[in-house]
Formats: C-alpha cells, structure tokens, sequence
C-alpha cells in the first residue's frame, strides 16, 4: 500500500517536516483553531462525556454485530435498487469501480472527498484507464492539483498556507489570484461548477450507513457532495464495511458527535441521506447507484479484544488535532493514508506488517491526548504499546534495545541489582559531570542531550538514606486525628465497593 | 495502618529529596511513611516499549514489595499510571492478576492520598513567589488528578499562580520516545519551555519527575533560571519542613 511509496522512516520524515517553517506553522494554526472550537462545542453541549459514552456503545455493539448490521444494510439497499459490490481488498474494490467507469464509457468522474478512495488509490487507477478524476472538496482539489495526498483526515491541505493555496489556484486560472479566501474559495467554485454538470460519474465516500433503511449519509461543509450526488447519471459510494450503525435514532447521536469532534461545528453545513437512486417522482439524481463495501484489512480486526475497537472511529480527526506529534510533524510524515494516532495505529492494523510500520507505532510520546479527545472513546494510547509488544514478540524488536531490556529485566527483578546499578551509576558519572550536568553527545545520550542537559546523581540515592531520615521521622510524628484515622480507614473499606481502582482510576 | 512510599527509580537515585518531602509532609498528619527496600522501577520502560516480559519482572518486584501495604504512594502520576497496567500485564494469570488489580486499587499519586483520602488542603505552607504548573499527561488524563494541585496551590499564602499555555500538552518525555525520536521530541520541550517562559513564572511545579527533569533540563540548556520543582518539594519548602 502507501507505506511503500512512503520514502524513509518515520524519522526520516518527520526530520522534513520539522525544518519546514510554514507547514510547522499551518499545521499549528489550524490545529489550535480546530481543538479549540471543538473544546468550546463540547462544554457547550453541556453533557458531553454522556454522549461520548452513548457513540462509543453505539460502535460497539454494532461492531460485534456487523454480519448481521451489514447484511440487514445491504438487503435494504438493494430493495432500494442500488447496486451493492463487496471488495475483500483494495484491489478488488479498484476492479470494481473501474469496471463500472467502464460499461458507462465515463469520460470524467466528479468526486467528494473519500479517504476510503485515498486508501485504495484509485484517482491513480482511474487516469490509468484514461478516466479523468476530479476532486471537488476544495482541501482535496488543492491537494491533487499540487499532486500529494491529504495530511489530515478531514483537512486534506492542513499543511499548507493561503498563499502557497493561491500560487497553486493561479496556475490553473492563467492570472495572479489574491491569497484572500474568499477570491481563492470563489474561484474554485465557479471552476467546479462546469465539472459538475459534464462528469458522468458520481463518487463519494460514505460517513454512515443505515442499516434499517439502506440510506448512506454524508457530512459535508461546501455542499460539493450534495452535487455530486444528484447531477451525474452514476453515482459509486465507497463505504468501508464498519461505516454501519442500526438506526436514524443513533445518527442522532453521531450527528452530534461527529462535527462537535472535527471542526467544533454544532450541525455539519449539509447531512444528506440517500436512500437508493432516482425515483420517478425525484427532481434529480442519478439513474444507477453502486455501493462499494471495503475490508482491505478491517475485518482482521473483529474478534481481536485488542484492536476490534479500532473500527468504532467515525474518522472525525480531533486526534489528530488534539496529537502534540502530529502538531510539530503534520501528516505526511506518517507515511499512510491514515496519519495522527488514528493512522499510527490503523495502517499497521490494516497492513498486518509488523516489520514495516513499527517505527509508526513509536511516533508517540502515550500522552493520551488521542484518547481524551475520541469522541468514542478509542483507546489509540494502549494500542499503540499493543503494537510495539506484538512487533516485539513476532521478533523485530531492536536487537540493541532487545539486549538492553534483558539487563533491565535482570536489575528491576532484583533490588540488589538494582541497587548495584545505582552505584555504578554513581562512580561512572564521575567522568561526565561538569557543573553539576551532563553535557556529552556521545552514545545514547546524543538525542536527549541535543535539547537538554542532563542531571548528574546526587550523593545519596534515596534508599541510602531512608534510615536516618525515618529515625527523625519517627521522634517528630504527630498524632494522628481521628477525622484522618476515620478517613483512612473509609477509604481501605470502600475499596471492595467501588471496583478496580477504588474509585481513582482510570480515566 | 501500613503507608509505602513507592520511590520511583528517579526519585530514588536523582531526586531524594523529593521522598523527603513526602516524608516529612505526611508525617505532619500521623502518616508515616515505611520503605520497602526490596522495591525496584515499575516497569514502564519496558512495558511501553513492547518489551512485556522484562516488565513483568519489574512488576512482580513490586507487587511483592507492597503485598501488605494498605496505602502505596509514589511522587509520580506516570508510575502509578503503570501499576493500573499490571492486571493487563497478567490477564492471562489469573492468581497474578487478582494481586495486580489488589494492588492498583492500593495505589495512589502523592496528591490523589493528601487531598483525596487525607482531606488536606492546606499543608499551611508559604511561598511567595510566581507559580506555573504542568500537568503530567497520565497523571491528569489517566488518574484523574486534576484538582488535587490546584486546591493545593490554592492555600500556599503568597503564591502567585499563572496559568501556563497550552498546559495540557505533553512535554515530550514519552520515556524511550525521547531518545528514540530525539528531534519530535526535542521539538516538543522546546515549545514547552517557551510557553513557561510566556508565563514569567519563577518556578514551574508538577506531579511526574520524568516530565520535570525533561522541562528543566531544556531550560537549563537554554539558560533558563526558572526553578522546577515537585509539588511536594514546593509544599514541605513552604511549610519549612525542609
């Protein structure tokens, strides 16, 4: 997949991006502006983590019930009269779409934004069987006009600025636009406008899929959707298989979850559902509708207690902007589709290839922040350990830090050993401490050292004099009150009651 | 009543005087500390980095360390963080497991026992100075300890809070992440330290070690003269139990 195109390591990348002053600084400013508006929304809505609490079930149990949520979906759309194509990989899903492109002898494909059609590359596919793809979500027009992928799942230009925006749209209008977003907005929109009504194909992605009616719902701010789905006379959705939830009634839920998390929007600009291809009586619409169902990788995740909550994301991004990584290094360096926590953890889930997406998975600092942002709750911090013990287990752990983590084994597994070590460590720094400081670049030190200076161990370790210190202690101890006696003695007794933690826990 | 001080590594060998300040702190309410020498390092380093085995090693060190503990208290948001990852570490271990889940239940941040079991907020310390704070991500986002400092800090006479930008961000330890991805990591504890400089504080304090000897060391590589401390030194300092 990506992972191969993607030149380097992880390291390697992010090195790019972190010398790149104005995506540093684009990636920053949209970030902030989006997690700040969605912190706002969230404290708005009043009763947040309950509806947090309401989409994570949500996911959950239609995840451990997707034969049968699929199955009802896919019946009820095909009473609708859509096509429906199930695609085990990308591959097949490509196959698909191409066959259909070409019995209707498409000429162009108008298309809404789809990370499912960037996963399966199929823009490349399409211009391979001379069919012209044109994306019309305006980050997604940016992005294939200046021929990259997305760096962000729902703000595919994040890294760039206005005027790199403006150098780009200039080219194709013949003259010098203004880096102003309303004249750069305008300008595509009215470009756009001609592509809509010439395309002979519709593509979209699919946010959710409802299974009690077949209808397939879309989330959208510029309306470029709306018009991809009633002008063309074919419509393809690309939907992969865990966009299902049961009912209406739980699009409730994730319609108030869903832009809150993005952009901090209480309602999207555009929710349209469609249930199946023109009727008599419709206005508009397309004559023939496909659904594409996608695995590529996702069904390896049921029944894996570890990971089978991965495919609970509603890819919302508030990961991504609520990620300290992805701030200083933007999406590309993450090498996948899929970037931010959600695509350290996913592409490799996805890919099964430990060897190769491990230095991903240690992209990360496990500050957390991915998970208090999910607005369902995916624990990406934990499955981020989950996929470092699993590389480590299959055998491509770092020989060197293999080696290092036996010693360390030996030592903590042992306070004599332990204390040994403090010792050593003690004499040792002998010949690199200076000032009170560790200074040197040399060996392990090098990184750490390039930004810090390191303390040097004081003279006694704790434990050395923990004796002395207790003797005082105990000649000095106050009584101890009632009210603090009581206290302990409620929180000992409590714990039985309160469940794991004893009621200061987790999360 | 048994009370451990589980230590932690850092405070152990490069900061004692943070055990200390506990010491003394809790000693001012009855408490007091004992020390089970035979304790080690919680195992994070490994469990983090996909290395189970190795912490389970660790893990079990200190399960036998605290077996008949009734309170564990450490100086660090993040190691007790990793005790609540013991039942995990032996999910496939039921009599492991059931001492893993005895022993997390027993843990505590050294402000989640003052203020949350204790019910002290006001150690009747002083210091008049100009206060910023991090809050340690596992400390605040997988504990919970979120008002325990501030209502600490609250009744220090004379403190001058400032709040610190974007406090909720990490600072860029991640433990072997910082060595491993030195420059995404350096690049984080850059921004960190430009955002306490913003604050003109004269002492940043938090929960976690890790994150401050990471903080201070940044600063001090810059030329920075603010001073970092753990709560617990800032307090016991404060109430000149130092």
């Amino acid at each position: 997949m990506s992972a191969k195109t993607a030149a380097g390591t992880v390291k390697e990348r992010a090195e790019l991006a972190l010398n790149d002053e104005f995506l540093r600084k684009a990636v920053k400013f949209t970030t902030e502006r989006l997690r700040n508006g969605k912190k706002n929304a969230s404290a708005e809505h009043g009763n947040w983590d309950e509806w947090r609490e309401r989409g994570r079930q949500i996911r959950l149990h239609t995840i451990a019930h997707l034969d049968y949520y699929l199955n009802l979906f896919v019946e009820n759309a095909r009473a609708n009269g859509v096509h429906v194509h199930f695609a085990d990989t990308g591959a097949d899903a490509v196959k698909i779409a191409l066959e259909v492109a070409r019995r209707k002898q498409a000429k162009t494909v108008v298309k809404s934004k789809s990370m499912v059609s960037e996963e399966l590359h199929l823009n490349h596919a399409l211009e391979g069987i001379g069919v012209e793809a044109i994306e019309t979500d305006l980050g997604e027009y940016i992005i294939q006009l200046a021929g990259e992928t997305p760096s962000h799942i729902v703000i595919p230009a994040i890294h760039k600025n206005r005027y790199q925006i403006a150098d780009l749209l200039s080219e194709v209008a013949g003259e010098k636009l203004e880096a102003d977003t309303t004249v750069l907005a305008g300008f595509v929109r009215k470009k756009l406008r001609e592509n809509f009504l010439e395309a002979d194909i519709g593509m979209t992605g699919c946010n959710f899929a409802i299974a009690e009616t077949g209808s397939m719902v879309l989330f959208e701010n510029e309306g470029n959707a709306r018009m991809v789905t009633t002008l063309p006379k074919t419509q393809i959705t690309l939907m992969g298989m865990e966009r299902i939830i049961p009912s209406f009634r739980d699009l409730e839920v994730m319609a108030t979850l869903l832009p809150r998390s993005a952009t901090g929007q209480r309602m999207t600009m555009y929710m349209s559902a469609i249930t199946g291809p023109r009727r008599t009586e419709d206005a508009d619409g397309p004559d023939e509708m496909h659904i594409i169902i996608v695995d590529n990788g996702r069904s390896l995740q049921l029944g894996d207690p570890e990971f089978q909550e991965l495919l609970n994301c509603i890819r919302c991004g508030a990961c991504l902007n609520a990620c300290p990584v992805y701030r200083h290094i933007g999406g590309h360096a993450y090498g996948g589709t899929y970037s931010g926590p959600i695509g350290a953890v996913l592409t490799p889930a996805l890919n099964k290839n430990v060897a190769e997406w491990d230095d991903i998975a240690n992209a990360s600092s496990l500050c957390g922040a991915c998970y208090e942002a999910c607005p369902v709750k995916i624990p990406l911090h934990d499955m981020l350990i989950y996929l470092r013990r699993r590389k480590v287990e299959k055998g491509h752990g770092n020989k060197l830090e293999g080696a290092g983590m036996k010693g360390f084994a030996a030592v903590m597994g042992n306070a004599k050993r332990f204390r040994a070590a403090l010792k050593m460590g003690q004499l040792g720094q002998k010949l690199v401490v200076r000032d009170g400081g560790i200074r040197t670049k040399l060996g392990p030190l090098k990184g750490w050292n390039s930004y810090r200076v390191t303390p040097s161990l004081p003279k006694h370790t704790f434990r050395q004099s923990f004796a002395t210190l207790d003797q005082e202690i105990r000649e000095g101890l106050k009584e101890m009150s009632p009210d603090i006696r009581a206290r302990m003695e409620a929180a000992v007794k409590n714990r039985g009651n309160a469940g794991q933690g004893g009621g200061h826990g987790h999360g | 009543m048994k009370v451990s001080l589980f230590i932690t590594c850092l405070s152990d060998a490069i900061y004692p005087r943070v055990g200390e300040a506990m010491l003394r702190i809790l000693a001012k309410y009855g408490v007091r500390l004992d020390f089970p020498t035979v304790q080690t390092c919680c195992g994070q380093p490994a469990f983090n980095s996909g290395y189970w085995d190795a912490a389970r090693e660790s893990a079990r060190t200190i399960m036998e360390a605290f077996e008949d503990s009734d309170f564990v208290i450490s100086p660090s948001g993040s190691c007790t963080g990793m005790i609540h990852h013991y039942p995990k570490l032996f999910e496939n271990d039921p009599v492991m497991r059931a001492k893993a889940e005895a022993l997390q239940a027993k843990s505590y941040e050294f402000t989640q026992f003052l203020v949350g079991v204790l019910g002290v907020t006001d150690v009747g310390a002083s210091f008049p100075h100009k206060v910023t704070y991090h809050p340690s991500c596992h400390g605040s986002r997988l504990l919970g300890i979120k008002d325990e400092p501030m209502a600490l800090m609250q009744n220090v006479k004379g403190l001058e809070f400032v709040p610190l930008p974007f406090a909720e961000d990490c600072c860029g330890f991640g433990g072997t992440f910082a060595v491993k991805m030195a420059d995404i990591s350096g690049a984080m504890v850059s921004e960190k330290v430009d955002h306490v400089k913003e604050t003109e504080a004269e002492v940043l304090v938090g929960l976690d070690l890790a994150c401050l000897m990471n903080i201070a060391g940044n600063l001090r590589y810059r030329g920075e003269s603010v001073r970092v401390m753990h709560l617990a030194e800032l307090l016991a300092e404060g109430a000149k139990l130092a």
